[in-house]
């Protein structure tokens, strides 16, 4: 068989597979008819690109058939598409398991934040004149404002709105920026965790000092148990990525990356979610005219939620 | 080689080979969607600014999808590329050139906070530049390269009207080859080159300049199968 009578026969074919694909690749159209056509003549395509590349059949037939099969992969082998049964399949399952598979690093990144948080919490109760090490006198005035008698509270509901839009915008940010420096050794995404601890910490410590507790804790006791450990999490789902490249095993370091990364990811989804609820909670709830008690109630039933999650939810019965 | 196509094995057993999309073009895609971006911000806090605080919170909102989801959209949503890239005739695929999804986009598109550091996509820009396949640390990540998308530049098929001419000494396969690949390149090249590299083929084309090059045509669409 020579080149004209190859193409003369094979073409019909590969006329036939471009208008199929045509059709997939119009994202209008829901089916294409005759779209189970579509592997067989992908696979003969293949065969024939095969075999004008071994007789060299030049380059007009090797360029069209290229393009054909080019196109015929990607339309055969993408991926799953997001689907509702896949997004609840990852919250009753997948994320929660993720947590508790990575329990080790993720109590390591916990003691990471929480030993400089109390530490320096405790300490500038103790020692006043330690705050104005990690913070400018400026910023402490502004802290004591927002949290003095009727500092942040009793807002109307369209500043809620607005703190809303700033909760998401910051610290959903602090979350994917913890997550994303991780990929520095994990230096970046501990660097964060310590910062953050460290000022929070020193924060908390001088407001109950000063007397602002009773507004404070009220305040903060809800949305802490969503973005406290959100933040932590962010901070193991960077340091993951880290170690996947100081401790690769037998794989290539590009190769390790690339799948702890991918592994990794549902952990930092979740944690997104998380904040979003945590930004919810802040917006609408923590800085609400709801009396003290309630809102300890209130926030003691939503770390017991979060625990409960990470603890059960997801294992095999 | 110093050709930036990387080559990946399909699970049928054939060869697929993909243009990889440089430094400039990423770039210039990259300044698109910026200007794109900031359009829609402006367009936005204009709309907004009626709304007062509310306008505010939404703003805020918008900026912080805008700013770290605003390619993962359009890359999972437009065939893997954002409006810049398009314009560019780039597409984001993955590392086997299948099309991304969710995974791949999220992945190369949070990093890109890793990328942009320490100022102007410092680590990005280094990484990017010490690879053969011009992977970002995002890219890296996720397992993604930027191509070019196909385009449709077919190699013109032979005319007909070379009438066909059997060689005179039996020809190699690799002489065969040259004079075909002489024929379905002829477009291209004006009359003087054309009929220089006739010049190159010794004695087996004989006559004027021009003449020559008509007569390797001839061989190329007897070679080809026409008679």
């Amino acid at each position: 068989m020579n080149r004209e009578s190859f193409r003369q026969r094979r073409s019909a074919d590969w006329d036939r597979l471009e208008v199929l694909l045509s059709g997939l690749e119009d994202r209008r159209l829901k089916s294409v008819p005759g779209g189970a056509e579509i592997p067989a003549l992908y696979r003969r395509a293949c065969q024939d690109l095969a075999l004008v590349r071994s007789r060299s059949y030049g380059r007009d037939l090797e360029q069209r058939l290229h393009e054909i099969v080019l196109r015929g992969h990607r339309a055969l082998y993408r991926g799953q598409r997001l689907s509702w049964e896949r997004v609840g399949q990852f919250v009753v399952v997948e994320f929660p398991r993720l947590v508790r598979q990575e329990h080790r690093l993720v109590a390591f990144c916990t003691a990471f934040f929480l030993l400089p948080f109390v530490g320096v919490g405790v300490g500038v109760h103790e020692q006043p004149d330690l705050i104005y090490w990690l913070l400018g006198q400026e910023q402490v005035a502004e802290f004591e404002a927002m949290y003095a008698d009727g500092g942040n509270f009793g807002r109307d509901a369209e500043s809620d709105v607005l703190m809303f839009g700033f909760y998401i915008f910051n610290n959903i940010g602090i979350a994917l920026r913890t997550f994303a420096s991780g990929i520095f050794l994990g230096l970046g995404s501990l660097f964060i965790l310590l910062f953050n601890g460290l000022h929070l910490g020193a924060v908390s410590g001088h407001l109950i000092r000063v007397g602002y507790g009773g507004n404070f804790l009220p305040f903060v006791v809800g949305h802490g148990a969503f973005e406290l450990t959100g933040i932590v999490l962010a901070g193991a789902a960077g340091t993951r990525l880290g170690l996947s490249l100081l401790r690769p095993g037998h794989r290539s370091r590009a190769r390790s990356l690339a799948t702890e990364a991918r592994r990794i990811l549902p952990m930092i989804v979740g944690v997104a979610l998380m904040l979003l609820v945590a930004a919810f909670v802040e917006a609408f709830w923590s800085a609400s005219s709801a009396s003290a008690d309630l809102r300890y109630g209130v926030g003691a039933l939503l770390w017991l939620t979060v625990f409960l999650y990470f603890g059960l939810v997801g294992r095999d019965r | 080689m110093i050709d930036t196509l990387r080559q990946v094995e399909t699970p049928e057993g054939v060869d697929l080979k993909l243009p990889l999309a440089g430094l400039i073009p990423r770039g210039l895609a990259w300044s698109i969607d910026l200007v794109l971006r900031l359009l829609g911000y402006g367009v936005a806090a204009v709309f907004l600014a009626a709304l007062g605080e509310v306008g505010t919170g939404l703003y805020l909102i918008l900026l912080f999808v805008g700013e770290w989801f605003y390619p993962v959209l359009f890359e999972v949503f437009n065939g893997g590329a954002t409006p810049g890239k398009a314009t560019l005739g780039l597409l984001v695929v993955q590392d086997d050139g299948t099309p991304v999804g969710w995974s791949s986009s999220l992945l190369r598109n949070l990093l890109r906070f890793a990328d942009f550091l320490p100022i102007a996509y410092g680590f990005g820009l280094t990484s990017l530049l010490l690879q053969r396949d011009f992977k970002r640390l995002g890219d890296l990540a996720a397992g993604t390269v930027v191509v070019y998308r196909p385009v449709e530049r077919r190699v013109e098929a032979l005319s007909d009207e070379a009438s066909p001419l059997p060689p005179p000494v039996p020809l190699q396969r690799q002489e065969q080859l040259a004079v075909v690949e002489f024929a379905q390149r002829r477009s291209t090249w004006t009359d003087g080159r054309a009929q220089e590299l006739a010049q190159m083929t010794g004695s087996l084309v004989t006559g004027s300049r021009r003449e020559k090059v008509d007569q390797l045509l001839g061989l190329a669409a007897w070679l080809q199968g026409r008679r």
